[in-house]
Formats: C-alpha cells, sequence, structure tokens
C-alpha cells in the first residue's frame, strides 16, 4: 500500500468514495486526480506570479533602485496586472511563421514544468503521486522544454530566434550530463528513485554528504532553466530575446510561466534531493515539531529561489564557448570524481553509524575543497590581456621618449 | 480494480491532462477575448514581417549553421546513453556488492579514456 502513505490522497478520496455508489471508486480516483491536479498546478502558477515579483523587487535592491511598488501595497498586485496585460494584448503572429508550431511551443516549453509538480513531495505525507522513479521522471520531464526551445526558434522562422534555439539545445544538451551524473552520489547513498523516498534516506542533508554533487548539479539546473548567468538561450544584447524574439501578448506570458515554474520546480527537486526536503533541519524526526513540514519546505525552496537571483544579480553572462567549456572540462569530470568517491564510501561503509557518517562528510567537504581548488588552479589561470600589455609597451615607449 | 501502483501513474496521467490543458485553455481564452473585440487584432504586412532589428529579412532564416552543434549532439548522445547503465546500478549499488563496483569502474575508465579522446581532438572546444 503505498499510497497509505499520501494523506492528502486518503483524506479526499475516503470522501468522495463514500458519497459515490459501490462499484464507482474508480471514479472517486479520477475525481481526487483532478481535483489534486488543478490545485497543485494552480498553486505553482500562483508561485510563479509571486517569484516574479520577488525577483523584480530583489533585484531592485541589488541595484539600488525601487523595483515595481506602484500597483498595490508595495507593488505586490504587478504581477496579476501584468498578466490582465498579456492576456488582452494583441497577439502578434509573423507572416513567414509556421503557425501552428509557433502556437505549439510554449504550450510544449511549460507542461514540463507543471507536470514536475506531480512527483515533489510538499511535506509529511503531502504529495500527488510517489513514483518509484521520481527522480528519473523529474530529470526526464525537464528535458522536453528544450524541444520547446527548438519549436519557438522553429516556428519563428526568425534568424534571431533560431540562433537563440540552437545555442538553447546545445547548451541544455551539454549540461543534462553533469546533472545526471551528479544525482548518481544520492542514488548511490539513498538506494531509491523515488523522491518520497529520498528525503526519508536523508539522516542528514546529502548537501553535507554530497557538497560536490550539491554544487554540479545546482550548477547544471541553472543552466537547465535558462538563467543567468547561463542566459545566452535570450541574451538580450547578443541576440535581441533569442528563440522568443517573435512572441507577444499572452503566448510570451506562457513563455514566462514555463521560465519561471521550472525555476521553483527546480528548486523543489533540489531542496528534496540535496536538502534534505520537507525534514526540519534542526529537530530530528520523531521529536515534537512546532512548524508543519510543509512551511519547512517552503521555506528551503524559498532560500534557493534567493541564491538563484543573488546569482543573477551578480554574475555576468557568460560567454557561449565558456560555457560548453565549462559543461565538458569541469563539471563532467567533477560529477564522474563525485560519483567514483561516492561509489567506494558506500562500498566501504554501507550502514554507517553517526560518527562514521561524520567522518564521511568530512571526507567529502575535503574532496570537494580540494576539487574547486584544484580545477581552479588548472583552469583558472589568468590569461595575459593583449590589450593590456599593448598599452603597458606604448607606455614604457613614452616614458623612453 | 486497480492496485496502488498503477493508481500512482493515474494519478500522474489526470495531472499531465490538466498541466497540458491549462495553457491551451489560457490561449484560447486569450483567442475568445479576441472575437469579442477584447483584445485587438489588427494585422498589417508591416506588423507581421519578420523582425530584424527593422531592416527587411533577406533569404530564410536557415543560414549555414556551424558542424559544431552537431559535435556536441553525437557528444550528448554517447554520454546520455551511458547514464541509463549507471542509473540502475546506483539504486541497487547496495545489494550488488565489489563485483559491481569493479565492473563499473572499468565502464568510467572506458567512458572516460573517450572523454579525454574528444577533448585531446579538440572535440570539446567551441570555434
Amino acid at each position: 500500500m503505498i499510497l497509505a502513505g499520501n494523506s492528502l490522497y486518503r483524506n479526499i478520496y475516503g470522501f468522495f468514495v463514500g458519497l459515490l455508489p459501490d462499484g464507482l471508486s474508480w471514479l472517486g480516483l479520477v475525481i481526487t486526480g483532478l481535483i489534486l491536479a488543478f490545485v497543485f498546478v494552480n498553486a505553482l502558477m500562483i508561485f510563479v506570479a509571486g517569484v516574479v515579483y520577488l525577483e523584480r523587487r530583489v533585484l531592485g535592491r541589488f541595484q539600488s533602485r525601487l523595483g515595481p511598488n506602484r500597483v498595490g501595497p508595495f507593488g505586490a498586485l504587478q504581477p496579476i496586472a501584468d498578466l490582465l496585460k498579456m492576456v488582452f494584448k494583441e497577439d502578434v503572429v509573423p507572416a513567414a511563421a509556421d503557425k501552428l508550431v509557433f502556437a505549439a511551443a510554449p504550450i510544449v516549453m511549460v507542461v514540463p514544468a507543471l507536470a514536475m509538480m506531480a512527483v515533489i513531495p510538499y511535506g509529511k505525507n503531502t504529495f500527488v503521486t510517489d513514483l518509484n522513479v521520481g527522480i528519473l521522471f523529474a530529470i526526464a520531464i525537464t528535458s522536453v522544454s528544450s524541444l520547446g526551445i527548438f519549436m519557438a526558434g522553429w516556428g519563428s522562422a526568425n534568424r534571431f530566434a533560431t540562433l537563440g534555439a540552437m545555442r538553447g539545445v546545445a547548451m541544455l544538451v551539454s549540461y543534462e550530463v553533469p546533472m545526471l551524473l551528479s544525482l548518481v552520489g544520492v542514488l548511490l547513498l539513498g538506494g531509491t528513485l523515488s523522491l518520497v523516498g529520498v528525503v526519508d534516506a536523508q539522516r542528514i542533508p546529502f548537501i553535507l554528504l554530497q557538497p560536490l554533487g550539491f554544487l554540479v548539479f545546482l550548477i547544471a539546473a541553472t543552466a537547465e532553466m535558462n538563467r543567468a548567468p547561463f542566459d545566452i538561450v535570450e541574451a538580450d544584447s547578443e541576440i535581441v530575446a533569442g528563440y522568443h524574439t517573435e512572441y507577444s501578448g499572452v503566448k510570451w506570458g506562457v513563455f514566462q510561466l514555463a521560465e519561471y515554474g521550472a525555476m521553483i520546480v527546480s528548486a523543489a527537486v533540489l531542496v528534496t534531493v540535496f536538502l534534505s526536503g520537507w525534514q526540519n533541519p534542526f529537530v530530528p524526526q520523531g521529536w515534537p515539531q512546532v512548524l508543519p513540514s510543509q512551511l519547512w519546505f517552503l521555506l528551503k525552496v524559498g532560500l534557493v529561489l534567493f541564491l538563484l537571483i543573488w546569482v543573477r544579480a551578480t554574475i555576468p553572462r557568460l560567454r557561449i564557448d565558456q560555457i560548453m567549456g565549462f559543461a565538458w572540462k569541469i563539471l563532467f569530470p567533477l560529477a564522474l570524481l563525485n560519483l567514483v568517491v561516492t561509489a567506494v564510501e558506500v562500498q566501504l561503509v554501507p550502514n554507517p553509524n553517526t560518527w562514521q557518517l561524520w567522518v564521511l562528510v568530512a571526507i567529502n567537504l575535503a574532496v570537494a575543497v580540494g576539487a574547486v581548488v584544484g580545477f581552479g588552479a588548472a583552469f583558472g589561470r589568468r590569461r595575459t590581456n593583449p590589450t593590456a600589455s599593448v598599452t603597458l609597451v606604448s607606455l614604457q615607449a613614452e616614458v623612453v621618449r | 480494480m486497480l492496485d496502488d501502483y498503477f493508481r500512482q501513474y493515474a494519478l500522474l496521467l489526470i495531472l499531465l491532462g490538466v498541466a497540458t490543458a491549462m495553457p491551451i485553455g489560457l490561449l484560447l481564452a486569450s483567442r475568445v477575448a479576441q472575437t469579442f473585440g477584447l483584445r485587438p487584432y489588427r494585422p498589417s504586412p508591416v506588423k507581421q514581417e519578420t523582425y530584424e532589428c527593422g531592416v527587411e529579412t533577406v533569404g530564410g532564416q536557415w543560414r549555414h549553421f556551424n558542424f559544431r552543434y552537431y559535435r556536441y549532439a553525437l557528444l550528448f548522445l554517447v554520454f546520455d546513453v551511458e547514464t541509463v547503465f549507471i542509473y540502475p546500478w546506483a539504486v541497487h549499488f547496495k545489494q550488488l556488492g565489489l563485483f559491481a563496483l569493479v565492473e563499473m569502474f572499468v565502464f568510467l575508465g572506458i567512458l572516460a579514456l573517450g572523454w579525454a579522446y574528444a577533448w585531446r581532438k579538440r572535440a570539446l572546444e567551441w570555434g
């Protein structure tokens, strides 16, 4: 009985089965599914509105300006104003566009983000489904968004859009590999692919046991959601707006929904896999809890989202050759290293007791710091800046003269 | 009646359906708003031109694209398929024991060799 642990499902299903006549319990399943799906899909949309507002305000703070502050108290109704504007704005479709692909691209982009809501555990016994391949499902469905990007680029029949789409697919595909490999360490430790099970498997958050894996996953996930500093897909200083150059009105709005929705669900997966999900980080399980587990989950997701906004405000956009080189030359070997170290550790200490666990934490932290410092020393060499040396030479020439 | 395992997937399927219906509904609602005149629709040949910073687009969208995109696709294919083997191994690692560990290290070694070869052949360079 897997579903017995799902209190959301159990309660709603129990309610409807009590109402329905015998033999119609499958209808109870369908109704329960529809209610859960409706609630969670809409919850993500509302969260997107919140995060868009939050990002604009926080970015404003980072850049010493106010951000939106006109609509509602502190500008909090700005996302709703934006939504109304987008729905009632003219939807311009270029004459050269492939109409069907043009219209389908935003939908293909947004469905993966919404579908991910199914497998994430939001709290103790609070989830829609507990797939036994949850992590695999989450990764598989996020990569569908690269198809959406390419459809947008193709359908627009615009060179900027096509260029953005080509770049986007190349980047997404490259960061897929380190992302997949960085999760293998978690699988080795947890021994499960279920996102619900991986929370239970975390006696201490896996970020401590997998610092390197966490780092690789965080960077790869940032790239997968096309966020700064990896936003070459829509680099406005280079290719106008990338794949959504030709989009306007409600279709553009759906693209924004997809982008921020993917950001939120990726943060949720990150929290579930590495930050012990809905567990209280200070009070161990089984002890009396003050705050509900759902609140802890939201707090952690909020923290990760803030980190992502912070990164966006701090790090400038990378060049495409730097991005591709980083994925294949640095993240890929780091992920492999993490895999090998973790596999050896799990082989040596399959069921660590508490002090063994902390020894492993120390070893893994040392490996992570060593690897990052080592790779930094190997690749981070400061190249001699040609213009600077030319200036120096000419300055010396001036001095001699 | 279906057992729990299939019910999980039934719930997922229902959520997928709702997740697909929502954005389509949003687009359709906006389209319906257009028929009622709530949303403007004034197409003109100039407005529907392909955008290119104010100049007319000459030729189609498909120019020559660099070969390197294909190279990255190949690399992705090689290294992504490998995870098909790594994932089941990782999940059941504790039951499989030392033999599987050695086997996997041999596999990863071959993989790393291929990766080093690709680097040596400058397949990882952009440009």
